[in-house]
């Protein structure tokens, strides 16, 4: 650098033009350091839950097999968790069968039947059900729909039945939201070309707009199973936490989640059992990544097309 | 049938659907709020917990303390890397194979069960660093969850602004930062404004993820004592912190006088709901007032 004194006009005219280069060059550096937080922590978490999980089957303290199995006693140091995951889909896939039908009703509801009331009432009302906390569904399901299970069918209402509902309603505005994206991506001039060859508007939704927007109402439905599979202390509160074989409407049974949330904090770190609640983490991680990589398929297919 | 019929049945079907939503959903808010409002009182919202396991009702001041002191901690945290990811998102990621690589890290982030997150911060927050239960730890769980959710919020923000602003404020010679910093964040803020309060709704009603990272539990607090490193202190970073979610939790699993429980936690369950509500209105209110203002000036 020169001194100050006897810097040319054109040195003069680059130095703020240096300057906003260097602004410039931070700001754009902030948000890349940002990003790379956001990445740092999904791959530390990968990679985290992925050793920890896998650690008892490298230390041979159980083998796939075992793992894989009905035989669950921990006393016995018999860790079979095939029932808690049947458990984990049973619930899924219940709660799926419920909510998939009348989301993606409600959905056609708020768009093609009466969007003025749906926009006014149906919406918000999906607004309010996901802002309700997990806890306060578990807490509802609790004092609510066991006890009146319970009294309905005989016995402590716990269990399958009780999960399936809880879980119904709570990933319902997931399945919505999504499934009304994607009636509304549906270009109106399908609409307009199926009532004018004479379709009625249940015609036209069932052969038109429903077959159009399939793929997007496939996203919604697998987001909604992921949550379901996920979702822990909802589940916890109602499922009964005895892990019996899943296959009985009104028997207490076990998911992966129960499990973990009821036995991480009374198992201590480094024994068997808490080993392998960590292993059942890693197979609802794993199935997490599955969901997405369904979402993925089903997406790029529309894309193609 | 013919299709005519069959078109009314289908009406018919879609109502009932719309109707049988509704209905649940006020059956919902009914009982928290009517069966909630009853257990509460002035001391109910001020005093400690009392030991419900023998019984006694007790107060629920400090998870109520620790519910928004958590909110305050994770909101500082996510919002400056929620709006650098956002601004990156909208403005500076090109087409490449390493931006595909982010938005699959971001959906993957945003679909995580809430339980797996804590056993992350369980690992690294808890047990590698030895703080043990910390809000420390928590927040920082909570940022986890949080972060997708406000990049996402800050770049549909950002993208939203009209292109023409942008254009003319690059026409003028003013470089791409501060058009973003000057230009269109100030557009972009009531989205932000908006989404960051619906996600801070979110917050205050999680509890898997704050379970094995904030804990279950909390100290004696003394709430005259505001020095941030003494133990007691309610705004110590370091010390375990149950919040309004997890007590009702914790409530729920451990009591065996099923009375107290279904009183506590009905109370918690009301307060809970009612912050939850008002955060979303007051989301909605601020979102159509900033909007009035900016398009009716």
């Amino acid at each position: 650098m020169k001194e100050r004194g006897n810097t040319s006009l054109a040195e003069k005219l680059q130095t703020p033009a240096r300057r906003i280069f260097w602004t410039e060059w931070r700001g754009r550096s902030i948000t890349y350091v940002s990003v790379w937080i956001v990445i740092l922590i999904l791959l530390s978490l990968l990679w985290f839950i992925t050793s920890k999980g896998l650690q008892p089957f490298l230390n041979g303290e159980i083998t796939l097999s075992q793992f894989f199995s009905t035989n669950w006693s921990p006393q016995d140091n018999k860790f079979g968790s095939l029932y808690i995951m049947l458990g984990s889909f049973m619930v899924t896939i219940g709660a799926t069968l419920i909510s998939a039908p009348l989301g993606i009703s409600a959905a056609i509801f708020m768009t093609e039947i009466a969007p003025k009331w749906g926009k006014k009432v149906l919406q918000p009302a999906t607004e309010i059900l996901v802002g309700i906390p997990s806890v306060v569904y578990g807490f509802i399901g609790l004092t609510l729909l066991v006890p009146f299970i319970g009294k309905l069918i005989g016995g402590i209402g716990f269990g399958l039945l009780s999960g399936i509902l809880v879980l119904s309603i709570m990933i319902l505005p997931t399945i919505i939201s999504i499934s009304v994206d994607a009636i509304e991506a549906v270009p109106q001039k399908y609409r307009e070309g199926s009532y004018a060859l004479g379709a009625t508007r249940w015609q036209t939704i069932w052969k038109i707009v429903l077959k159009t927007a399939l793929p997007g109402l496939m996203t919604a439905v697998v987001l909604g199973m992921a949550r379901a599979f996920g979702e822990a202390l909802a589940v916890q509160m109602v499922i009964g936490n005895v892990p019996n074989a899943p296959f009985h409407f009104f028997i207490s049974i076990h998911t992966l989640t129960s499990m973990i949330t009821q036995n991480m904090g009374n198992t201590v770190p480094g024994e068997t059992f808490n080993q392998i609640l960590w292993s059942m983490a890693l197979v609802l991680l794993l199935m997490t990544l599955v969901f997405i990589l369904v979402i993925r398929l089903i997406t790029r297919r529309r894309d193609v097309s | 049938m013919n299709a005519k019929q069959m078109d009314r049945l289908a009406t018919l079907f879609f109502y009932l659907v719309a109707i049988l939503i509704v209905c649940t959903l006020i059956g919902l808010l009914g009982f928290i709020l009517f069966k909630g409002i009853s257990y509460i009182s002035w001391d109910f919202l001020t005093e400690a917990p009392g030991s419900y396991i023998l019984g006694e009702v007790g107060g629920i001041a400090p998870m109520l303390f620790n519910s928004f002191y958590l909110l305050i901690l994770t909101m500082i945290i996510t919002l400056p890397i929620g709006i650098g990811g956002g601004i990156y998102m909208a403005e500076y990621a090109k087409p490449t194979r390493f931006t595909k690589f982010l938005r699959l890290c971001m959906e993957v982030m945003s679909s995580l069960p809430s339980i797996i997150i804590g056993l992350f911060g369980l690992l690294l927050l808890v047990q590698y660093t030895g703080w043990g239960y910390t809000l420390a730890g928590g927040a920082l769980a909570l940022t986890i969850f949080n972060l997708p959710l406000m990049v996402r919020v800050v770049e549909q923000a950002i993208t939203a602004v009209p292109k023409d602003q942008k254009e003319a404020s690059l026409a003028l010679g003013i470089t791409h930062w501060q058009t973003i910093t000057k230009i269109m964040l100030p557009v972009a803020l009531p989205g932000i404004v908006t989404g960051t309060i619906l996600a801070a709704g979110r917050i205050f009603g999680e509890a898997a993820a704050l379970l094995f990272t904030a804990g279950m539990s909390s100290p004696n607090l003394d709430f005259t004592n505001w020095d941030p490193t003494a133990v007691s202190s309610p705004l110590n970073p370091f010390r375990p912190a149950a919040t309004l979610s997890v007590y009702i939790w914790k409530v729920n699993s451990d009591s065996l006088s099923t009375q107290t429980a279904a009183i506590v936690s009905g109370g918690s369950a009301f307060i809970l709901i009612c912050v939850v509500l008002l955060f979303t209105i007051f989301a909605r209110l601020l979102g159509k007032y900033i909007y009035r203002r900016l398009t009716s000036s």
